[in-house]
């Protein structure tokens, strides 16, 4: 049930972003719009909420790791993110590459958990996560400058696996 | 008001760019590498297209902004899928 | 207005910059991998940047003319955006794997741990 109304909440929201026009309510929206809303997302929660939530866990619903997301999206991610397109602009200028791929095991157990951690390391500085042991969630990363060659997990990709295990686990 | 021109001149530099990254479509040595270079066409596309919008005042750019996202991120999912099981195959 | 306008050509700058930075390094490092490392992180940040020069046009237009049509070209530019940021990392990953499993291996690499890996299958 709460699968269901999320994922009708969910489609609300995009439909009414998608369909901001000219209208009443908030200068964006007419009283048709908000009703036709209403019936194309019941119709889409009735779909999707099965696919959404097809494990049954709703732990990612809570709304403090929403906030939890958006304090590491804003703090650390954003930092790394700057630091490595600096980075990127240096090694392009110079042309100074030492580049391997190495693993490290995080130890997270849920998909989504992993698909973040993956995701935060393709963007920061000097990495790129290439593939996946899928039976116990290995990352092997390209890093663009190697500095030793057994890494520890914080020389990668920093604090983000302690941000992602408040965020996802 | 002038102030559409702020847009006009980056959009035109991003066109330069994707013209630049047709040269990496074209020579790539490998498959791989023509794929990274569509890719980096596609969201300098998707960017330009933003700046399109905005320099001449259309909403209907930005609309076709979001599908062609969406469009070509499916696209390059299809042939990353498609190398991989093309290998296996052999 | 001219605060308006410093702060926008100030995020044009940047983000032109970036985007331009990452199409050089496509053309200019030797190996598929570099490659995405340059253009995924660059033209990401570079495509935040000249967005959001819109998103606030938009929106700072919205505030004083009323007409909604600059609201709804901020709103759309903000929702373009989410969708190009969380497709470009996962899509430059799927080329990534693609690649190694076809066969494309690091040019001038230091040390290979994913060949002894074996994880085909």
């Amino acid at each position: 049930m709460i699968g269901f109304v999320f994922s009708f909440l969910l489609s609300f929201l995009a439909y009414l972003f998608l369909a901001a026009s000219q209208g009443e309510i908030l200068g964006l929206w007419s009283q048709s719009e908000i009703i036709a809303a209403c019936i194309i997302s019941l119709i889409v929660a009735i779909i999707s909420s099965k696919v959404l939530f097809q494990k049954k866990q709703y732990r990612l619903l809570n709304p403090l790791r929403w906030l939890t997301f958006l304090i590491y999206l804003m703090g650390p991610f954003l930092v790394a993110l700057v630091k490595a397109n600096i980075d990127v602009a240096y090694r392009v200028i110079t042309g100074k590459i030492n580049p391997g791929i190495v693993k490290i095991s995080p130890n997270l157990k849920s998909d989504a958990a992993i698909t973040l951690l993956a995701n935060s390391i393709t963007l920061t500085p000097g990495t790129l996560s290439v593939d996946i042991d899928e039976s116990n969630n290995d990352l092997y990363i390209h890093w663009i400058n190697v500095t030793n060659l057994k890494p520890a997990i914080e020389d990668v990709c920093g604090n983000f696996p302690i941000w992602i295990r408040r965020i996802a686990e | 008001m002038n102030l559409f021109n702020v847009f006009l001149l980056p959009a035109v530099l991003l066109i330069l760019f994707i013209l630049t990254s047709l040269f990496r479509l074209v020579l790539g040595p490998s498959i791989p590498d023509r794929v990274v270079a569509l890719d980096t066409i596609n969201t300098l596309v998707v960017a330009g297209m933003i700046l399109f919008g905005a320099a001449f005042q259309e909403v209907i750019y930005i609309d076709v902004a979001i599908v062609y996202a969406l469009l070509s991120y499916i696209s390059t999912l299809y042939i990353a899928n498609y190398l991989e099981r093309r290998t296996k195959d052999k | 207005m001219t605060v308006l306008i410093f702060f926008l050509v100030i995020f044009l700058i940047i983000g032109v910059f970036f985007n331009g930075l990452g199409t050089v390094g496509l053309m200019r490092f030797p190996d598929v991998y570099t490659r995405l490392h340059a253009t995924t992180k660059c033209t990401t940040f570079g495509s935040i940047f000249t967005s959001f020069a819109v998103i606030i046009y938009g929106f700072y237009f919205w505030k004083v003319s009323g007409d909604s049509k600059y609201g709804v070209m901020a709103l759309h530019s903000l929702v373009a955006l989410a969708c190009l940021v969380i497709t470009n990392a996962t899509g430059s990953h799927a080329i990534a794997r693609a690649a190694y499993r076809s066969g494309v291996m690091p040019r001038k690499a230091v040390i290979d741990e994913l060949k002894e890996a074996k994880l085909d299958e």
